[in-house]
């Protein structure tokens, strides 16, 4: 059936929380009362990738995309635009008043800087249709491989193309396959890490809930690639729309002979299942995450044997992530020259970014490597809110640090990110301004550190418990002399000790905040001071006493009975009862409490 | 030879074969590297990072997992390499219950002389400790989570070599915890208290449940008459308590000991080792004769038996119903010695020295008390009689040598044996060829059963008669393997002998514990096992039924091997037992 218009509405867990499948029931139902559930036709698609702006729906064939649709707003949709086709302008997202609303998000800075390889079809096809993965060249860079190359010319496609892994360490995909291809064994794994755990990080999720089959096109590639016909999935089970959808492709792959016995009538054979994780962190590191696979408890092993040579139950295996798989399918149809074209000299391609935190556009940008923080910060994530000052970026989550303003200017790639003492990790990007206290954002990593160590070796189970409560008293006000001697003396010898990539970047997070905001630590341990007022130990709320028109408010919402005074006569704080709440400030309609350092 | 490599450790050359480790190459180069976790063949890990050695690699790297390579650069003594190692012990140490002036382990503790070798001064780390609970019901074994360092050792040998699986960590981070599943007592899961965990504990954080005290109790107690039996492999094992060499007998000096302790009668559990086999090797006779159930399989480790009870329900009757010699010897000395001494036998106290936990399990059973008073009332462990003779103030090594005491006391070198794994196999088959073949054959020493390999097979030709199937296993997880085979019908047997601990009761988890370092050198099962057949072969009588003091019992007493009487007092019976019962003790 041939249809006037499409409506593509955002499935991704951000929208679907913000009721987008309620938005598409109802949009049926109003297709039907107005007669034309025949001409339009409405698709749940992957991730937009602008979660704050969201629920998003996109009206085709005028490339309409409207934000922020509530259940309201849906049968304003339905009888302006597709019944009478007049546009619905205040809900659309850009300029608002373009001819072409189609060239409306070209000049939004968010898409505007974009380039979408991993992220190519999420939001544009039906997740749950691999006739709209097929159209869009889904499937034809297996069929390339199985039938065009030897397994010998796509691992040196991949070495070509430059591609590392993004999961966060950045091993080179192609060296990795060349290893599990060399290896010696009967039988070989290909395993998908879509165990995603840094906090805030959702790019896999987006991938596997807006374009599965890309992941399992690429994982069949792999397959051929290192002499594999097995396949794990390993994803986490706090992601049921992700896990579904992957359920729903491998039925589907199976069923066209895209994933089981004689691929594209070649010998090659090569099936997927899926392992849920239960939502460790550690089991998104390799050798955990096998050790997890096999059954047992995810704990890492120590390398070597790597799992190109032992890996799943001691077979020759590859891991990557699900980013990187993502990449793979267009490495394969547009060539490796082409990928490599992309990006720095020793970090090819794109990255696929969360950015969250103090910034005007949060959500997922996929940009290419090279690309500055201040064009992050400013041009795609359009600044921090409310006027305050850009302090740092942290980037790659638990394991990364943070950079500070004066590096804006950083290209942000693999290597320049690791020699500002973070990383790129999976692709989290937390912006903060000048109300963030470094220290207690080293404790905040820290303490998720401490909760996810798997507890194998004391250098983690211990050490990363030592430097948080080093870290804590401190943000309490109780730091010490020689803290942080003692905070570095750990940091290192962690770094070098523990079993695991977990263990072993544990402590970036302070070492970071050390190196760029070390004043900040002494400001806490030597003048009981919060530069940023943010530990609630280290503030002192005060009354303004030329401002306090003794309306006696602050003293009845205080919760517990720090404020007294005479009515209209100025009121002060017990300091001594006061915990800091913030209810005061809240209440004063005069401005006349405050938070002192 | 297998193939070598050549790497460099500390700048000297060394050549070593190619799959070995860091750690095995440098104690080729006489280069000593701490270790914490790694248990050679029993937990090689690399958890602790104790073994830390520098390769050039971006991380330091666990010497006793790394592997050899050609070329490979080592540095094991950097300040880099020293630093790392200290800082981790200082925070292992940081949550340890230091409490090693009241250890039982102190002076015997990995982890204390550790952190003397590394010369670990204040610890610099201080910070939350854990505060556990004590596991203490079960009768055999005590869980101290509060001294635990986590290094799994008890773990891998729970799960891999005895395949019992009762404990593993829980948890995660700083509150990982080592414990059963659920947190359920010890003693409410499949654990057979064999206490190999014990063993090989670096720390206090396991040991066996003391009874000491009881002992005490009875022998200062003027109206009982306190009996003490001591197993085979206690006296063999003994002596590493007083710093002598493993391996060194020392049965002399124990009965000694045990008499200065003030027990009034010394006697040798050997002698109910021979009555064992005369019951054990009439039953099999009798089966092979009568077509009962074989293989028949042996009952003298109470360890295996609770195993039995767990896991393989379906051969409980392939069990023999003899009780075990500990219990025989309670049974026979509350009757047939209370009725020839004249004593009443609610008044005799029976002490066993094993060198078994599970022996204390055992002793609780209800089924085990054949007089209508339990065969036996205490039950202490090798290294237990060891804290005695210290508390005593008794110098043991300077001791002159004293025997066991009549009636009970002698045996012959075949209740000896029983003390290695093979030991009870041999001991039957000396005395069941005798009797298949009607006459007394020279050839005793069944080499085939001894030894260390995990599953020896033997067919042993009766002279003009049958072949008998033999198989011996020893250490749970060698167990399943060979009842695995025999419950598939790959192999057949006419009788097969378990021994819960790797190597028998030699290498029981109530005998003294040696550190890794020694573990990783010296195999003490096969050191202490050459003691005990030293002892057989300088006794004139080494077949049981050659034993003149069991022939009297039987004569003024059970009658003959297999008799009613005997079936009364030395013979049980077995029950399946849940593996995880829904009502349990929590901890």
């Amino acid at each position: 059936m041939i249809y006037r218009s499409h409506v593509l509405v955002c499935g991704g867990t951000g929208c679907t929380s913000s009721k987008s499948m309620e938005i598409i029931k109802l949009m049926n139902e109003l297709l039907r009362e107005n007669n034309i559930e025949n001409e339009v036709k409405v698709i749940h698609t992957g991730c937009f990738g602008l979660c704050e702006k969201g629920p998003i729906v996109v009206v085709y064939p005028e490339g309409a995309t409207y934000s922020r649709v509530t259940l309201e707003d849906v049968k304003e949709i339905v009888e302006e635009h597709l019944v009478k086709g007049r546009i619905v302008k205040r809900l659309l997202l850009g300029d608002k008043d373009a001819e072409d609303v189609s060239k409306a998000l070209e000049e939004v800075g968010f898409f505007k800087h974009q380039v979408r390889i991993a992220l190519r079809n999420c939001g544009v096809i039906n997740p749950e249709n691999i006739e709209e993965y097929i159209a869009r060249d889904g499937y034809r860079a297996l069929g390339k491989v199985l039938t065009e190359m030897t397994p010998e010319q796509v691992i040196d496609v991949m070495k070509r193309s430059g591609l590392r892994g993004r999961g966060g360490a950045g091993f080179p995909t192609g060296l990795k396959w060349e290893f599990a291809a060399k290896a010696k064994g009967d039988q070989k794994y290909v395993c998908c890490n879509a165990d995603e755990g840094d906090p805030g990080a959702f790019m896999d999720r987006s991938i596997l809930e807006g374009d599965p089959h890309t992941v399992l096109e690429a994982m069949a590639i792999a397959g051929y690639a290192i002499g594999a016909n097995q396949g794990y999935i390993y994803v986490r089970a706090e992601y049921p729309i992700a896990v579904n959808r992957l359920r729903v492709a491998i039925d589907q792959a199976r069923e066209y002979g895209l994933l089981g016995k004689n691929i594209f009538g070649t010998d090659f054979s090569f099936d997927i299942d899926l392992r849920l994780g239960a939502g460790a962190f550690v089991c998104g590191e390799e050798t955990a995450l096998m050790t997890s696979i096999e059954g047992k408890r995810g704990e890492p092993r120590p390398r070597p044997p790597f799992p190109a040579n032992k890996g799943l139950w001691q077979k020759p295996t590859i891991l990557n992530n699900v980013e990187t798989y993502a990449n793979i399918p267009e490495i394969i149809l547009k060539g490796p020259e082409w990928f490599a074209s992309i990006g720095t000299e020793k970090s090819k391609g794109t990255k696929v970014f969360a950015v969250g935190g103090k910034i005007m556009n949060t959500g997922l940008v996929e940009i290419p490597m090279g690309t500055t923080i201040r064009q992050m910060i400013y041009d795609i994530g359009g600044g921090i809110p409310n006027g305050k000052k850009f302090k740092a970026v942290q980037t790659g989550g638990p394991s990364g640090g943070c950079i500070p303003a004066h590096l804006i200017d950083t290209p942000i790639d693999y290597d320049n990110l690791i020699a500002l003492g973070s990383m790129m990790g999976s692709g989290g990007f937390i912006v903060m301004d000048e109300d963030t206290c470094m220290v207690d954002i080293a404790k905040f990593f820290l303490e998720f550190t401490v909760d996810e160590s798997c507890g194998k070796c004391p250098p983690c189970r211990i050490g990363t418990k030592r430097m948080y409560e080093i870290l804590d008293r401190i943000t309490k006000g109780q730091g010490e002399d020689g803290d942080i001697e003692k905070l570095e003396l750990l940091a290192k010898n962690i770094s070098s000790s523990a079993l695991c990539g977990l263990g072993q970047t544990a402590p970036n997070p302070i070492l970071s905040t050390l190196r760029y905001f070390r004043d900040e630590y002494e400001a806490h341990i030597y003048e009981k001071r919060c530069p940023a007022g943010v530990c609630k130990e280290l503030l002192r709320y005060v009354i303004d006493e030329n401002k306090c028109k003794g309306c006696s408010l602050c003293a009845r919402k205080c919760p517990v009975n720090a404020i007294s005074g005479e009515v209209k006569k100025p009121y002060h704080i017990d300091a001594g009862k006061c915990i800091k709440c913030g209810a005061c400030i809240e209440s004063c309609k005069f401005g006349a409490i405050s938070k002192m350092a | 030879m297998s193939e070598m490599v050549t790497l460099t450790i500390d700048g000297r050359e060394v050549k070593a074969p190619v799959g070995s480790t860091v750690l095995e190459a440098a104690r080729i180069a006489g280069i000593k590297i701490p270790t914490l976790c790694y248990l050679k063949d029993i937990n090689e890990i690399g958890a602790c990072r104790m073994c830390v050695v520098d390769v050039g690699a971006r991380s330091l790297q666990a010497a006793c997992v790394y592997p050899v390579s050609e070329g490979l650069k080592v540095v094991t003594n950097s300040p880099k390499v020293r630093e790392a190692r200290k800082v981790t012990l200082e925070l292992i140490l940081s949550n340890h219950d230091r409490k090693c002036l009241t250890c039982v382990r102190s002076e015997n503790c990995e982890l204390q002389k550790l952190a003397k070798e590394l010369n670990v001064g204040d610890i610099r780390f201080e910070g939350q400790n854990n505060h556990l609970p004590i596991d203490d019901l079960s009768p055999s074994i005590v869980r101290d989570p509060n001294k635990c360092v986590l290094c799994r050792r008890c773990v891998s040998v729970c799960k891999n070599i005895q395949t019992v699986a009762a404990i593993d960590a829980n948890e995660r981070g700083f509150d990982t915890v080592i414990a059963s599943p659920f947190n359920m007592a010890l003693n409410d899961t499949p654990c057979v208290n064999c206490g190999q965990c014990i063993n090989v504990c670096p720390v206090g954080a396991l040991r066996e449940k003391d009874n000491i005290d009881v002992v005490w109790d009875a022998l200062s107690n003027p109206d009982l008459h306190v009996v003490v039996q001591t197993a085979p492999a206690v006296r063999v094992a003994i002596g590493e308590e007083f710093g002598l060499p493993i391996g060194t007998r020392c049965t002399g000096k124990m009965v000694a000991a045990l008499k200065k302790l003030g027990f009034d009668k010394v006697f040798d559990t050997d002698t109910a080792a021979d009555l064992t086999i005369m019951e054990e090797g009439t039953e099999l006779i009798e089966r092979i004769k009568n077509g009962g159930k074989l293989p028949l399989i042996t009952s003298c480790s109470p360890g295996w038996i609770k195993f039995c009870e767990h896991n393989y329900p379906d051969l409980l009757d392939n069990l023999s119903s003899c009780k075990s010699p500990q219990n025989m010897f309670g049974a026979v000395l509350k009757s047939y010695y209370a009725k020839k001494m004249g004593i009443d036998p609610s008044k005799i106290f029976v002490v066993s020295v094993m060198p078994c936990t599970a022996k204390k399990f055992e002793i609780q059973r209800p089924e085990l008390a054949a007089t209508g008073y339990p065969d036996v009332d205490a039950c202490i462990t090798t290294r237990e009689l060891a804290r005695m003779i210290k508390e005593a103030g008794i110098d043991f090594n300077s001791l002159p040598d004293e025997n066991f005491d009549d009636p009970m006391g002698e045996a012959s070198g075949a209740g000896v044996i029983f003390g290695a794994t093979g030991g009870v196999m041999e001991a039957a088959l000396r005395t069941v060829v005798d009797i298949l073949s009607g006459k007394d054959n020279d050839n005793i020493e069944y080499k085939e059963v001894r030894g260390v390999e995990g599953i020896k097979v033997a067919e042993v030709q009766v002279p003009g008669g049958m072949t008998i199937r033999a198989a011996v296993a020893h250490g749970l997880g060698n167990a399943r393997k060979l009842l695995e085979q025999v419950r598939n019908g790959e192999e057949q047997y006419h009788f097969i002998e378990i021994m819960a601990c790797p190597g028998g009761c030699v290498n029981g988890g109530g005998q003294p514990i040696q550190p890794a370092s020694v573990r990783n050198t010296v195999d003490i099962r096969a050191e202490r096992a050459k003691a005990i057949y030293s002892e057989d072969e300088a006794l004139t009588i080494r077949k049981s039924h050659k034993n003149p003091r069991v022939m009297k019992i039987y004569e003024e007493y059970l009658e003959k091997p297999g008799s009613h009487k005997a079936h009364e007092l030395l013979h049980t019976h077995y029950h399946s037992r849940e593996n995880y019962p829904d009502e349990c003790s929590r901890i």
